[in-house]
This record gives C-alpha cells, structure tokens and sequence, in this order.
C-alpha cells in the first residue's frame, strides 16, 4: 500500500504519521505542500497534525487552500482514501471533504492528554479492526478541536453510522461528543485524536495500532 | 483603494471566547453585558477597479468559512 503524507509549514507529526505507516507495512512518500500532484498510484493521503501555517485566519484554512489540497480533495473526490489527523481533520473540513468545522474548544484551554474514545462504528477500513463499543484510549493535543455541525447534518452523520469515534468525556465540547468521521463513502477520517501518537508500547499505548494495522490489510488484499 | 470584510460566527454558532469576553466584562463592574460575539476584520488594500463580486469570492474560497461564519463586506 502507497501512502503519502502531506508536510505543510507547521505540521510537526508529519513523522510520527509515517512511522505508524510504515510499520503498518505502507511505502510512505513524504509531500511537500507546494506539489502539485500525488506520487503516481497513492492509495492513502495522510494529513497529519500540527499547526499549518501557524493556525493562521482559521487553523487548516490556508493549507486546505495550498497546491497539494486540489490534489488530495480530487483524490477523496473521486473514492481515494484520507487520513486526516488533528490539524489534518481541520484541514478535511476547510477543504469540504467532511462536513462541519472545529472551533476553539469550549473550555478555551489546549488540552494535551490521553482520553477514552469508544469506536461507533466498525464499518470502514480504518475501524474494521475495531468492534463498535471497543473502549480505547488514544492521546489528544489540541486548542481546536470543538466539532460542531448542524443539526441536520448531525442527525445524518449518525443516520448514517459515520461517526467513527466519540468521546467517553466530551473533553471540548463536539457536537454529539464527536472525536472522528467519516466521509459518505467511508473512505475519508477525520479524527481529532491521534492515534498514531498510541501506535508502539513505547509512546506508553498501541490503541492506535490497529488503525493502521488494518487499514494496510485491507489495502494489501485491494 | 480598500474593502474591509467583516468576519463572525454565525448566530447559533457558541462563541467561547465572545462567553468569556462577558465573563470578564462582568468582573469588572460592567452589569448588563447580556451577550459578547467576537469576530474579525480583514482589510483588503485593493487594485483600482477592483469589484464586490470579486471580493465575495475571496470570503467565499478562503476568508470565511461559510460552514460556521457570516462576513459583511465594505467597500471604501
């Protein structure tokens, strides 16, 4: 599986992403903001945390405008499969990929700390390896991360089983006590939590391994 | 020549900071602040010439977010 992960000014778990990918068995190709294409036959785009052009104007706004971008939403838009973690989730919803937007947590603080998430859902191939009610737990690190979505919309992320995570203690006050989604074809994460910051027993949890562990069977088997 | 764009979260939309902006105004004596939304101007230095139309595709593409915020533009 070919997985590429995006590097704007800012992004500072770019690596980290790559290191899960690559231990999930993934060829990873890093991809500076200012390409303008895909390495040829990228299966998985990973845009990873950070803070991308210093949050400027809204955080993810203006690397969801970047070269790169048209590039990743026209691979999302036509069935490629996202990866979007913390700042990257901000980004695939700047660039419309997902629905709604992450505003300043309701607390105001940055919060920095491991947090229990329950999987929603097993229905999609970064949460396959995963039952739905599986308690894990899984780091967050982020001052933006307050989902909040309309009302309709709201009531159909859930009709359609597409929330992927959600808090056990909402921790920023998410519509739904939403932590990740999924695009309506399933093929696009967005999720605040990082799990690949929860990949190896060394970073103190491997909750977030089976993402990508599963995630690069799936892919292998394609 | 100049456009100021007025950027806020739309009504509806929590406005944390606006809430705690309140909280503080009420710490300092000032009674009967009912409600603070906190929002941005952006002040665009413009060609001559230059048209609303063309400024309400930037706040469209990239100054606001239309998902969460409603922006007044100003033509000077």
């Amino acid at each position: 599986m070919k997985a590429a992960v995006v590097v704007f000014p800012g992004s500072n778990c770019d690596r980290d992403l790559a290191t899960a990918f690559r231990k999930a068995g993934c060829d990873v190709t890093m991809v500076w903001h200012k390409d303008t294409d895909l390495p040829k036959g990228t299966d998985i785009v990973g845009l990873p945390g950070g803070f991308s052009f210093g949050d400027y104007l809204r955080c993810g706004a203006i690397a969801a405008n970047s070269p790169i971008c048209r590039a990743v939403k026209a691979h999302g838009e036509k069935g490629g499969y996202v990866l979007g973690i913390c700042n990257g989730f901000q980004v695939l919803t700047e660039t419309g990929l997902l629905p709604g937007a992450l505003l300043r947590n309701a607390g105001l603080k940055y919060i920095c700390r491991t947090v229990g998430l329950t999987v929603a859902t097993s229905d999609s191939v970064y949460t396959r390896g995963y039952n739905a009610g599986d308690r894990i737990q899984v780091p967050i690190a982020h001052h933006d991360g307050n989902y909040t979505v309309g009302a309709d919309e709201l009531a159909a992320l859930k009709e359609e089983d597409r929330i992927a995570f959600t808090y056990d203690s909402n921790p920023n006050g998410s519509d739904g006590d939403i932590a990740g989604i999924l695009s309506a074809n399933r093929r696009v994460l967005g999720m605040m939590p990082h799990p690949e910051r929860a990949a190896e027993a060394d970073q103190g949890g491997t909750d977030g391994a089976r993402l990508f562990a599963h995630l690069a069977e799936v892919m292998a088997q394609a | 020549m100049k456009a100021h764009v007025h950027v806020m979260l739309k009504d509806g939309v929590l406005d944390p900071q606006g809430e705690a902006v309140r909280h503080a105004l009420g710490g300092l004596g000032f009674d009967g602040v009912q409600g603070v939304r906190q929002g941005k101007v952006i002040e665009l230095d413009l060609a001559d010439g230059t048209s609303e139309d063309t400024v309400r595709d930037m706040c469209e593409k990239l100054l606001a977010n239309t998902v969460i915020e409603s922006y007044r533009i100003e033509m000077a």
